[in-house]
């Protein structure tokens, strides 16, 4: 398990305030987030989860407050140095946000093609990528005639082209079917358990994140399976993935899987039924 | 309020609700102030940043070759169509006034003139910012409902660059050009019109519309083309990326980046023409 007293965090918010003319939507919100570990950001709608991931990528900047990101002070950086700065980061958007005048060669390709990669070396590392998220086959297809969980597959596919070691996931299944959610969620598993990948994963659905805490991928037999406790695996994966449930904008709980599932709040007790 | 006798309020201080209602009066009136300031900032930031892009790198090449085609290959029809007609009408129109003191042979100068300063540029303008400032405005707007321009600033592009910069240099490269056809059309059409309607002959007609020409007439022509495209283009950008309110805000932002825009070309006119007029006098 990452010791946090040991490690420096690699996404860290320090009393972050944003707002609009509406109100406050996030307010004194601090958390980190350690090397390689997913961090599940729970809460009602309008409660700041996506704000807080457009706030660690630098997309947003918080009226007060602090966001570090790979020991850079994201929320002080000007545009210029963000821009840059953002290769470094995976960023998967709610809808996909797929380019639509593009085919999906062309979106998964964006990133290598803006950072002038040889074309030579493009078309292998975007159907590795396509092969990860099991869609080489829709390489030429555009968005409009993809279904809404293999755009989802694309935007994780164009989110790990470059390897990013930090990837955010803003509702990866909000609207999707449970068997295409599931998908979603061993894309999910894979790249953590592939890649390492440190991560921050918005959601209002309690279950994707029982799902990368109880399970893991194996690469081996090429499955997930569920922790075992006997296992190594086991004690990686659970201890790698915590939650944080936001409520009003602020922390209302942080604590492990176990600590969630046992929760007696009411509040709480909304995401578990 | 309605119990209290007459005047009673006098030399007292006004009930708590009318002051509120003063104050929120007073409140709205400089918040919209200020969002308007506010709005010209954003719109003066966008439109230099625009121009200030094309002095450094990267420079989206593809991208403004695929804007000059969408922008103006796709416009020459209906500036074509249209210019023909404007011709044809403006010498029915001049005409009719000329018969009267027999002097139709002057109807080539008048319908030159009229075109090469003022209505080629100003209708060419208005016709592709209906087109084209509308496109601009519903086609960066639905980008960024989508998200599209956050992934691509999440990316590390530079919106500006890749969306606003190909499009604002695209649309004044090409309206200048547009501009031209228009009016050659234009005056294609006042000949038709001329010789089926006045019986003039096409020697002549041509004759007199081009010596009716000094250089100073084109260049203010072409000094409001490209000022008129830069204001439909910017102005279609700006508010493509400002859309508030989802898909109904597209709409609503895809409109008033037309009347905004036609606004400004006209407004724009008057000025450009007392300018140019200046101009010539002092310089040529």
């Amino acid at each position: 398990m990452t010791n946090p007293a040991t490690t420096e965090a690699t996404i860290s918010f320090r009393a972050v305030r944003l707002g609009f003319e509406e109100g406050d939507i996030v307010q004194g919100l601090s958390f980190d987030v350690y090397p390689r570990e997913t961090l599940v950001l729970l809460g009602e709608t309008g409660t700041g989860k996506t704000l807080s991931l457009k706030m660690a990528a630098g997309l947003m900047r918080p009226q007060q407050g602090e966001v570090n990101v790979l020991g850079r002070k994201v929320s002080e950086m000007p545009e210029k140095a963000l821009l840059a700065f953002r290769r470094e980061i995976g960023f998967v958007f709610q809808e996909g946000a797929l380019f639509d005048s593009m085919t999906v060669e062309e979106n998964v390709a964006y990133r290598l093609r803006e950072e002038h990669v040889a074309e030579e070396e493009i078309e292998p590392k975007v159907r590795e990528a396509l092969r990860f998220v099991e869609l080489e086959h829709a390489i030429d297809l555009v968005p409009s005639e993809l279904s809404g969980g293999m755009r989802r597959r694309v935007s994780i596919a164009r989110a790990l082209i470059t390897r990013p070691p930090i990837v955010l996931y803003d509702s990866p299944t909000a609207g999707l079917d449970p068997v295409t959610s599931q998908t979603i969620i061993t894309l999910i598993l894979r790249l953590r358990d592939t890649y390492g990948v440190t991560a921050l994963l918005a959601t209002h659905r309690l279950q994707d994140g029982f799902a990368l805490a109880n399970f893991y991928f194996d690469a081996e037999s090429n499955r997930v399976l569920p922790n075992d406790k006997k296992t190594t695996a086991k004690t990686e994966a659970d201890s790698n993935t915590r939650f944080i449930v936001l409520r009003d904008g602020r922390v209302f709980f942080e604590g492990s899987t176990e600590e969630l599932a046992a929760a007696k709040d009411s509040y709480l007790k909304r995401f578990l039924v | 309020m309605a119990d209290s006798p007459p005047l009673q309020g006098i030399g007292k201080e006004p009930p708590p609700s009318e002051v509120v209602r003063e104050s929120s009066i007073s409140e709205i009136l400089i918040g919209s102030a200020k969002e308007s300031v506010l709005r010209v900032q954003e719109y003066s930031y966008l439109a230099l940043q625009s121009v200030t892009n094309l002095f450094s790198r990267p420079f989206y090449g593809q991208d403004l070759l695929d804007q000059m085609d969408s922008i103006g290959v796709g416009s020459i029809p209906i500036v074509l169509l249209t210019g023909f007609f404007i011709g044809a009408v403006m010498v029915l129109q001049t005409a009719s006034q000329f018969v009267r003191f027999g002097q139709t042979s002057l109807t080539g100068d008048a319908v030159s003139l009229a075109l090469v300063r003022e209505l080629g540029p100003t209708l060419t303008s208005l016709l592709v910012t209906g087109r084209c400032a509308s496109g601009i405005a519903s086609e960066l707007g639905s980008m960024l409902v989508t998200e599209q321009v956050d992934a691509m600033r999440a990316m590390g592009t530079d919106p500006s660059r890749k969306l606003v910069t190909p499009r604002v240099l695209a649309t004044v490269l090409v309206v200048p050009l547009l501009t031209v056809m228009s009016d050659f059309i234009g005056l294609v059409g006042g000949c038709v019109a001329a010789v089926l309607s006045l019986r003039l002959g096409v020697v002549q007609f041509w004759t007199r519309a081009i010596d009716a020409l000094e250089l100073s007439d084109i260049l203010q022509g072409g000094l409001k083309s490209i000022v008129f495209a830069f204001i439909l283009a910017s102005v279609g950008c700006y508010k493509g990326l400002t859309v508030r309110g989802g898909t109904q805000g597209v709409g609503r932002s895809t409109t008033q980046a037309v009347v905004i825009s036609s606004v400004m070309i006209i407004v724009a006119d008057t000025f450009l023409t007392k300018l140019a007029l200046y101009l010539a006098e002092k310089l040529f």
